[in-house]
C-alpha cells in the first residue's frame, strides 16, 4: 500500500464496498450461525403457528362439539380423552392455540401501538407532554396489573374486545417506558435536530428518523411482551374472567379439568390431562424466549462466552 | 540490547478482526525507545497509531491479535511472557493516558483513589505514601489546590484538569514508559497549552520515556525528541524532531506539512445577508450570550472563534431557531426571523442550512446516501423518483464523489466522505447561508484541507455565505473573510481577517492566538512564558 496515491482524492478514501447483500442472503447467513436453542425455538413457534392457522382442518372434532361422554379416558378416538361436558380435549387444544395465540398477538400489537407511539411522542416533545404521559404511566404501573385487570374486566364484562383492550393498555406501560428510554438516546442525535431544522413534522421524525434506530430492542421486547400477555390471558381465563366458553382456550381448559389431577393415583393419564394446556403454554413461552435471547445477542453484541 | 534501551519492537504485525476475516492493521513496524526519551507517533486516523501504542504494553483491544514480531520491554519479550506477568508490568512500569480523560475516570470514585490505585495494587507504596505522592504529582501537574483537588469527583473538575490528573495517575507508580494517546485532542487550545507544558515538565522531571500519539504535528513538535510517521500500518519515515520538521523526506510527510497552505484574500461586502442584533440568550436561567451582534456579508465567510463555552454554538442555535433569544433579533435578508423554529416558514428554513462537527451523528445510520441527500430535495422542491435521483447524482458530483455512493449507508463511508455527504445535504436545499459548526475539527489534516477547498470552491461557484464556527486559527486563516472573536458569551471583536490577525490584539485574542501550537519545537516554552506574563483569568474560570 506504499504506492497509494499521493494526491488526495475523496472518492478513493474508502475504496470498494462489497455489493450489499440482500435481506434474504443476510437472513440465510444469520440462520446458519444460529445456535441450537434458537433453532428449537423457531421450530416450536412455527409448529404452533401452523396448528393455529390450520386448526379447523387439523382438529378431529369441532371446538364446542359436546356430543361425547364426559371424562372419557385417553384413546378410543379421543387422543387425550374428553372434558367435563364431553368435548374432545385434543381438538380443544388445537383450537386453543388459535384463540389464545391470536388474542395475545393482537393484544401485544395494540400494546406496542399505544405504548410505542406515546413513548416516541414523549421522547421527542419532552417538557410537559412527557411529564403528563410519564406520570400517568407511573400511576398505572403502581397498581398491581392482574388485580387491576380483574377489576376492569368485572366492570366492563369479559368480552374478547374488552379483554384485548384492557390488557393492551396495562401492558403498554412497559412498552412506553422502554420506547421512551431508547428513543431518548436517539432524539439527542444531530440527525434528529437536522430533521427538525429542515421543518419535518412529528410523524416523519418518529417513523423515519427514530424508529429504524430503536427497532432491535423493540423487537426483542415484542417477543417477551407476547409471552407475558399470553400468560396474563391464560391466568385471567383460569380465574374465569378471560376468554369465555365455549371458545376454547388453554387457561380455562386447565381450570375446567383441574379436578382431574386428583385421579392421578388411579389413572396417571387422567392426572396429566389438565397439565397438557399448561405444558403448551410453557413450551411456547420457552420457545419465544430462546428466539429473543438469540436475537438480542445478535443485535446488541451481548455474548455469553466472553 | 543496549544498556539504556527500554523498549524495542521488531517487525510487529497486528491483525484486526472484521468482516469475518483477519486484516493486517500494523504491517511490520519496528521501533526503539531509550530511557527518558519521547517518541512521537503521528499519522491520520486508521494509520494504526493507537494499536501500535497499546501493543507496546503487550495489549491488544478485543478483536485484535498480535500476530508476529517481538516486543522487548526492559529485557523481556512481552509477546512471550504470561498474561499475569504482562499485567504486573501495566500500571507499574508502563502506563497509559487516554484521549478522553472524562471517559477513562470512573465517575463514582474520587480522583485520588483512582490516582493511587495502580501503586497500591502493585504494592509499590503504602496508602499514605501514595496519597502524599499524588498530591506532589498534582502540584507538578500545575493543578490548582493540589492538597485537596484529589478529593473531588471527576465531574467536579474541568476537562483540562482531568487530563492532567490522568497524567498524574499514570505517573503515580513512576513507570518507565508512558503511552500518551492523543491526550490533548479533546481540549481547547488555551487549555491544551497548560496540559502540554505540565506533561512535558513531568516527563522531564522523572526521566520517563514516552510514546506520544497524535495527529497534530505542531503538538508532537513540542513533545517529542524523535518523530515516527505511520500510514496504512506502515512506517513512512522516522527522524529527530528538528530534522523531521525542517527536511521531511517522504512525499506523504511533506504533504502533511503543506496542509495549511490554502491562502485566501479577505474580501467583504456591505450587503449583509444576516445580522444578529444585540442578542441575549440563556439556557433556562443560565445566561449564555450577552448582547451579541454579528453581521454576515453576502457570499462571504465569517469565522466565529473562541474556546468551548464561549457561546459560538449557542449563537448558531439562536440563528437556526433552536434557542429563541430572550432579547435582540436575527435579521435575514432584511426581515426579522421569527425567534421560534416552529414559527418559521419552510422557505426561511430552506435558506439557512447547518453542517455539524460530527458527521457520524449528523446522519441517520439507517438511511442511505440517496435518502439523506434526497430528502431535502423531496421536502423543499418536491422532486421525486428519477428527477430526484438525477439531482442527487449531480450533488454527489459537486462534492467530488460519484453515484456509486448512492446506496451506501453512513457506516460504509470514511470520515471525510461523511462530512462531504453532510455538505451535499445542506447544498441540496439550495441555501443562501450555511452554518458550519466545527466541520473540520474531527478530521485528519489531509482530509480537512480537502473539505476546506471544497467549501471555498462551492462559495465561489454558488455564492453561498458561511458562518464558520471553529477554535482552530489555522482553519480560520484558510477560509475566513471576517473573524468574530467570542469569549464567555460576548463578542470580543469583529473585523476583517487581516485586521484581527495582526496586532494590536485585545487581551483575549492575544491569548487565543498565542495558544495555537506552531511547528517550532521551542514554541511551548515561549508560549508558557508569554502566558505567565499575560496573567489571564483563565485558570480562575476553570477552577
Amino acid at each position: 500500500m506504499t504506492d497509494a496515491p499521493e494526491t488526495y482524492s475523496a472518492k478513493e478514501e474508502v475504496g470498494q464496498v462489497r455489493a450489499r447483500r440482500t435481506r434474504w442472503e443476510r437472513a440465510k447467513i444469520e440462520l446458519r450461525k444460529a445456535p441450537l436453542t434458537a433453532w428449537f425455538g423457531m421450530v416450536v413457534i412455527a409448529c404452533y403457528v401452523f396448528v393455529a392457522v390450520f386448526a379447523p382442518w387439523l382438529a378431529p372434532y369441532g371446538e364446542a362439539d359436546s356430543s361425547f361422554g364426559a371424562y372419557l379416558p385417553w384413546g378410543d378416538g379421543h387422543v387425550f380423552g374428553t372434558d367435563q361436558i364431553g368435548r374432545d380435549i385434543f381438538s380443544r387444544m388445537i383450537y386453543g392455540a388459535r384463540n389464545t395465540m391470536g388474542i395475545a398477538f393482537v393484544t401485544t400489537i395494540l400494546a406496542f401501538l399505544i405504548g410505542g407511539g406515546l413513548g416516541l411522542v414523549a421522547a421527542i416533545s419532552r417538557g410537559w407532554t412527557d411529564q403528563i404521559i410519564s406520570r400517568a404511566v407511573d400511576v398505572l404501573m403502581a397498581i398491581p396489573s392482574l388485580i387491576f385487570a380483574l377489576m376492569l374486566l368485572s366492570i366492563f364484562g369479559s368480552s374478547i374486545p374488552s379483554l384485548i383492550f384492557i390488557i393492551a393498555v396495562l401492558d403498554s406501560t412497559r412498552v412506553f417506558r422502554l420506547t421512551r428510554a431508547v428513543a431518548m438516546n436517539v432524539v439527542v442525535m444531530e440527525y434528529v435536530e437536522a430533521a427538525r431544522l429542515r421543518g419535518e413534522g412529528l410523524g416523519w421524525v418518529m417513523r423515519r428518523e427514530i424508529l429504524p434506530n430503536i427497532m432491535p430492542p423493540l423487537v426483542a421486547e415484542f417477543g417477551l411482551r407476547f409471552c407475558f400477555v399470553f400468560l396474563t390471558i391464560a391466568a385471567l381465563s383460569f380465574l374465569g374472567v378471560g376468554i369465555q366458553p365455549p371458545t376454547a382456550d388453554w387457561g380455562s381448559m386447565v381450570r375446567d379439568n383441574a379436578s382431574l389431577i386428583q385421579f392421578a393415583q388411579y389413572d396417571l393419564k387422567a392426572g396429566i390431562t389438565p397439565l397438557l394446556p399448561a405444558a403448551a403454554i410453557a413450551l411456547l413461552t420457552i420457545a419465544v424466549n430462546f428466539v429473543v435471547d438469540w436475537f438480542l445477542m445478535k443485535t446488541s453484541g451481548l455474548r455469553d462466552e466472553v | 540490547m543496549g544498556e539504556d534501551l527500554l523498549l524495542e519492537m521488531k517487525d510487529v504485525v497486528i491483525d484486526g478482526w472484521s468482516d469475518e476475516k483477519w486484516h493486517p492493521i500494523i504491517k511490520g513496524v519496528s521501533l526503539t525507545l531509550k530511557r527518558g526519551e519521547v517518541l512521537g507517533l503521528i499519522g491520520e486516523s486508521g494509520a494504526g497509531k493507537s494499536t501500535l501504542g497499546l501493543a507496546a504494553m503487550g495489549f491488544g483491544r478485543p478483536g485484535i491479535r498480535l500476530t508476529s514480531g517481538e516486543i522487548w520491554f526492559d529485557g523481556r519479550d512481552l509477546m512471550k511472557v504470561s498474561e499475569a506477568e504482562r499485567q504486573a508490568l501495566r500500571g507499574s512500569r508502563i502506563a497509559y493516558v487516554a484521549q478522553s480523560a472524562a471517559a477513562a475516570f470512573n465517575p463514582a470514585h474520587r480522583l485520588i483513589d483512582q490516582t493511587v490505585e495502580a501503586s497500591l495494587r502493585h504494592g509499590i507504596k503504602s496508602e499514605r505514601e501514595a496519597i502524599e505522592d499524588a498530591k506532589r504529582l498534582y502540584a507538578a501537574m500545575d493543578l490548582p489546590h493540589p492538597e485537596t483537588i484529589g478529593f473531588r469527583y471527576p465531574h467536579q473538575v474541568s476537562g483540562g484538569q482531568l487530563q492532567r490528573a490522568m497524567t498524574a495517575m499514570a505517573m503515580s507508580a513512576r513507570p518507565d514508559l508512558i503511552i500518551f494517546d492523543e491526550p490533548t485532542t479533546a481540549l481547547d487550545v488555551t487549555t491544551q497549552v497548560n496540559v502540554l507544558a505540565a506533561m512535558r515538565e513531568a516527563v522531564d522531571k522523572f526521566d520517563t520515556a514516552a510514546i506520544y500519539i497524535t495527529h497534530d504535528l505542531a503538538v508532537v513538535a513540542q513533545m517529542a525528541d524523535r518523530i515516527k510517521v505511520l500510514r496504512y500500518g506502515e512506517e513512512v519515515e522516522e527522524a529527530e524532531t528538528q530534522e523531521m520538521l525542517s527536511h521531511p523526506k517522504h512525499p506523504y510527510t511533506k504533504s502533511l506539512w503543506a496542509v495549511r497552505s490554502i491562502e485566501k484574500p479577505a474580501r467583504t461586502s456591505d450587503d449583509h445577508i444576516l445580522s444578529i442584533e444585540n442578542v441575549t440568550a440563556a439556557y433556562g436561567t443560565v445566561p449564555v450570550l450577552h448582547d451579541v451582534s454579528i453581521r454576515v456579508p453576502r457570499g462571504r465567510t465569517v469565522a466565529v472563534v473562541g474556546e468551548s463555552g464561549s457561546g459560538k454554538s449557542t449563537t448558531a442555535r439562536v440563528v437556526t431557531g433552536l434557542l429563541p433569544p430572550t432579547e435582540g433579533r436575527v435579521m435575514f435578508n432584511g426581515t426579522a426571523l421569527p425567534p421560534e423554529l416552529k414559527a418559521r416558514t419552510k422557505d426561511q428554513l430552506q435558506k439557512i442550512q447547518m453542517i455539524y462537527q460530527m458527521a457520524d451523528t449528523a446522519m441517520n445510520p439507517r438511511h442511505t446516501v440517496r435518502d439523506i441527500i434526497g430528502r431535502p430535495l423531496e421536502f423543499y422542491m418536491g422532486l421525486r423518483g428519477r428527477a430526484k435521483d438525477r439531482r442527487v447524482a449531480e450533488l454527489l458530483d459537486l462534492i467530488e464523489l460519484d453515484d456509486s455512493f448512492m446506496d451506501r449507508l453512513p457506516g460504509e463511508l470514511s470520515g471525510g466522505q461523511k462530512q462531504r455527504i453532510c455538505i451535499a445535504r445542506a447544498l441540496a436545499a439550495e441555501p443562501e447561508l450555511i452554518i458550519c459548526d466545527e466541520v473540520t475539527s474531527a478530521l485528519d489534516q489531509v482530509v480537512q484541507e480537502g473539505i476546506l477547498k471544497l467549501l471555498l470552491r462551492l462559495q465561489a461557484e454558488l455564492g453561498v455565505s458561511y458562518i464558520f464556527i471553529t477554535h482552530d486559527i489555522a482553519t480560520v486563516e484558510a477560509i475566513a473573510d471576517e473573524i468574530v472573536v467570542m469569549w464567555q458569551g460576548k463578542v470580543v471583536e469583529q473585523g476583517l481577517k487581516d485586521e484581527i490577525l495582526s496586532p494590536p490584539f485585545p487581551e483575549y485574542t492575544e491569548l487565543l492566538l498565542s495558544s495555537v501550537p506552531t511547528m517550532d519545537p521551542g514554541w511551548l516554552s515561549g508560549a508558557v512564558e508569554a502566558r505567565r506574563s499575560l496573567d489571564v483569568a483563565k485558570e480562575a474560570g476553570e477552577a
